[in-house]
């Protein structure tokens, strides 16, 4: 028998590593024969932590939610009396969560120990990479990569096929091929949970990708905050080098290549690929204009090319099965599978792979259960940053790159914030503007000096100071920026805000006009007011740190609002539901 | 916090400052485009980079101290100032923003009497906004990094990060008595 536990960094984070540790006590304890393995990221994040315990007929039973506390039961149960644990098994309805998705990329998230190269060849690894060194020739694999129509999921959307034919053609012996591992869309994990579950199937692509362009150096850029995943690559490397798939002479075909990892040091802007170079060289990662492309001339002046995590890791799979296999899921002109990072106000958040062409209901609804204690939906936040806020009379708008664009957002690396009437949408704009003021490296002066512009007069209007003349202030600023600016960071950061005018402009006008926040979410412009719901238990003025609550024990409360700060206290103090905030 | 070895920065002192990069420096001072790794190693050594540290590795590298110092400012991770034993990177990605992050740095400013970016007086804690975690689904999540690893606290609420941060102080308390 064999305990697996899901240990990427949100398994971890809910206690899995100390759910592992009680098991491997219990077990020993009681002498059971049975191992404990990890795997990575399942993907239910909801659900975590997660333990598949395998018998030794291969059947899988899969427990959730297993705090320590939960494990006795489980090994009594199921360990020892070949019964399952029916208070911790997966329900019919969270098993839906997978059995509706699509598994290209996280095909083997969740189901081998990405710590163990041999898993990954069991499950078919590194026979796409023998496949093309021993039977095809580097143009046929751009050719099958342009049959498949996979486009470059990193946000941009670029035929991946077109890039590596770039990089081919440009002259030169010397040729880099680099992996954008920088995931920055605060919102969007699907690249972490590939390099913690699944580091090979990165690998393979990579070598894959070298080959159909001719390049012999791989460097994987990845975030320094992603720990986890950069040990996980060194040792899926180390073992990849052992076993002859990284190195030289790759199974003896005469191709060499090899790969190193560059950790980020925290910069959005590098995700742009002229910055995300300057980074490599070990400069200030500031964006260049183009041409000359990155294909001609890149990292050291030499040819190069950047692909993100999930558009290699879908590489291996779409050499094994054929591109027309991958093409025929999707839609016409946006094929495969994406992933998606459900987040925000949703019942079951995680990762979400579908074929492209599902529309909003179908994910957020169908796969995701609804939005949290079934309040009602608002919009859905794609794109991050560079991305917008699609409202809720849109939500049977299908997921590609086109209808996604149409919209004002973009399907960008495939974050999925889900939003609920208590969301502000002039405070989700505001948040976003101070990450791309933060975020802007500064080079030209649109973005530099235009997003600290646009944020202070969203700061007035979620403040209550906003003025006459503020939206128009903002759309002018908005256009003049997208105009004035060399890289996407600039190109794109006025959309969060330009998309909430679109669709929310009312609620603009409410906080400027009427000086209310129909959200009741921006501090300044709430009330908070006692009910008749009052029993008089004091305990709300009592906790009160401005002494602006008044009342005599068993009479109703009353709050002055001149004297209150808004800090939510008697809110959260009180056992009868009698104080509201608009 | 001043740094060990007397004043006069003579070589013979500054070499025993930085012993420990010395390996650091041997290996990449010489590899073109390795000064962010540099920087990186430097500071997992040390907790920051110090005016010294860097003038040293100007030296090493023969980089221009200015544009160590150009790097060093442009991206988020590398600090100027020492940082105490747990650092507190308090996610404010759009999810955490969504599900209340700004209410818990609200508490961890009360509660710690700190605002972001500093330090207790204690030398305890500091206290980071960072961008995102990448565990969205467990919105608001902070990381606390010490010299015992990383951890990641995720569903946080007013109260529970509280009773984490006493923990912490009170274990920091005890191995200091």
């Amino acid at each position: 028998m064999k305990v697996v536990i899901g240990q990427g960094s949100c398994g971890v984070a809910t206690g899995a590593r100390k759910t592992a540790a009680e098991f491997e006590r219990q077990i020993a304890e009681k002498k059971i024969k049975a191992d404990v393995d990890i795997t990575g990221c399942v993907g239910t994040c909801y659900l975590e932590p997660i333990v598949d315990i395998y018998d030794d007929d291969g059947k899988m039973t899969r427990y959730v939610k297993v705090q320590p506390d939960k494990v006795e039961k489980i090994v009594e149960d199921h360990l020892i009396n070949s019964r399952i644990a029916e208070e911790q098994a997966i329900t019919e309805e969270d098993k839906q969560f997978i059995e509706k998705q699509h598994r290209v990329v996280l095909r083997n998230c969740g189901v081998i120990n990405p710590e163990k190269i041999d898993e990954y060849i069991a499950v078919d690894g590194y026979k796409a990479i023998a496949k093309v060194l021993s039977e095809m020739k580097p143009e046929e694999v751009i050719e099958e990569i342009k049959i498949s129509g996979l486009r470059g999921r990193g946000g941009a959307g670029f035929p991946t096929w077109f890039k590596w034919n770039a990089a081919k053609q440009s002259p030169g012996n010397e040729k880099y091929l680099v992996c954008n591992a920088d995931e920055g869309d605060p919102g969007a994990f699907m690249d972490r949970s590939v390099l913690e579950g699944d580091p090979h199937s990165l690998i393979e692509g990579m070598i894959i990708g070298g080959y159909a362009m001719g390049a012999t150096q791989g460097v994987i850029y990845c975030r320094a905050e992603y720990p986890l995943a950069i040990k996980r690559l060194e040792i899926a490397m180390d073992q990849a080098r052992e076993k002859g798939f990284l190195g030289k002479n790759i199974l003896g075909s005469g191709f060499d290549f090899d790969l190193r990892i560059k950790a980020g040091a925290g910069a959005f802007v590098c995700g742009e690929e002229t910055a995300l170079i300057a980074s490599l060289e070990g400069e200030r990662g500031m964006p260049r204009l183009k041409p000359p492309f990155p294909a001609a001339k890149g990292y050291w002046q030499k040819p190069t090319d950047i692909n993100n995590v999930e558009t290699l890791a879908n590489v291996p799979w779409i050499i094994y099965n054929g591109g027309a296999a991958f093409g025929a899921m999707g839609t016409e002109k946006s094929k495969g599978t994406k992933v998606f990072a459900l987040a925000g106000k949703i019942k079951k958040g995680g990762l979400v792979e579908v074929p492209m062409g599902l529309t909003l209901r179908e994910v957020i609804y169908g796969i995701g259960g609804g939005i949290k204690n079934d309040r009602k939906f608002k919009a859905v936040q794609m794109g991050g940053p560079s991305g917008g806020c699609i409202p809720a009379e849109l939500i049977d708008t299908p997921v590609t790159y086109e209808d996604i664009n149409k919209t004002g957002a973009i399907v960008g690396s495939g974050g999925m914030i889900v939003m609920d009437e208590d969301t502000c949408m002039v405070d989700m704009a505001r948040y976003f503007l101070n990450f791309t003021r933060d975020e802007s490296c500064g080079k030209c002066n649109y973005c530099r000096i235009g997003t600290k512009r646009m944020l202070e007069i969203l700061e007035r209007i979620t403040e209550g100071e906003g003025k006459d003349g503020d939206i128009e202030l903002l759309e002018e600023l908005a256009m003049k920026i997208k105009d004035g600016s060399m890289c996407g960071l600039g190109q794109t950061a006025p959309n969060p805000v330009l998309t909430t005018l679109k669709y929310f402009r009312s609620e603009y006008e409410d906080h400027i006009y009427k000086k209310k926040c129909t959200a009741a979410s921006c501090k300044a412009l709430i009330t908070y007011s006692i009910t008749d719901a009052c029993k008089g238990c004091t305990l709300c003025s009592k906790h009160c740190p401005a002494d602006a609550i008044s009342g005599s024990v068993k009479e109703k409360h009353v709050i002055d609002t001149y004297k209150c700060v808004k800090c939510g206290k008697c809110l959260d103090t009180c056992k009868f539901g009698a104080i509201v905030k608009a | 916090m001043k740094e060990k070895g007397c004043s006069c920065n003579c070589s013979q002192n500054r070499e025993a400052q930085f012993k420990e990069l010395a390996p650091v420096l041997e290996q990449y001072a010489t590899v073109p485009g390795s000064l962010i790794t540099i920087l990186q190693k430097t500071q997992d050594i040390y907790g920051y980079l110090s005016m010294d540290a860097i003038n040293y590795i100007s030296e090493k590298t023969g980089i221009k101290p200015a544009k160590i110092y150009g790097v060093a400012t442009f991206y988020a991770q590398f600090r100027l100032k020492p940082i105490g034993k747990y650092l507190i990177m308090l996610c404010q990605g759009t999810a955490c923003h969504v599900n209340g992050s700004e209410m818990i740095e609200e508490a961890i400013c009360e509660y710690l009497g700190i605002e972001d970016g500093e330090t207790t007086e204690d030398g305890v804690f500091t206290l980071n906004n960072v961008a995102c975690l990448g565990c969205c689904s467990l919105a608001p999540v902070m990381m606390i990094k010490s010299a015992d690893g990383d951890e990641t606290y995720g569903n946080l609420t007013k109260d529970t990060v509280k009773q984490i941060l006493e923990e912490i102080r009170s274990k920091a308390q005890e191995v200091t008595r």
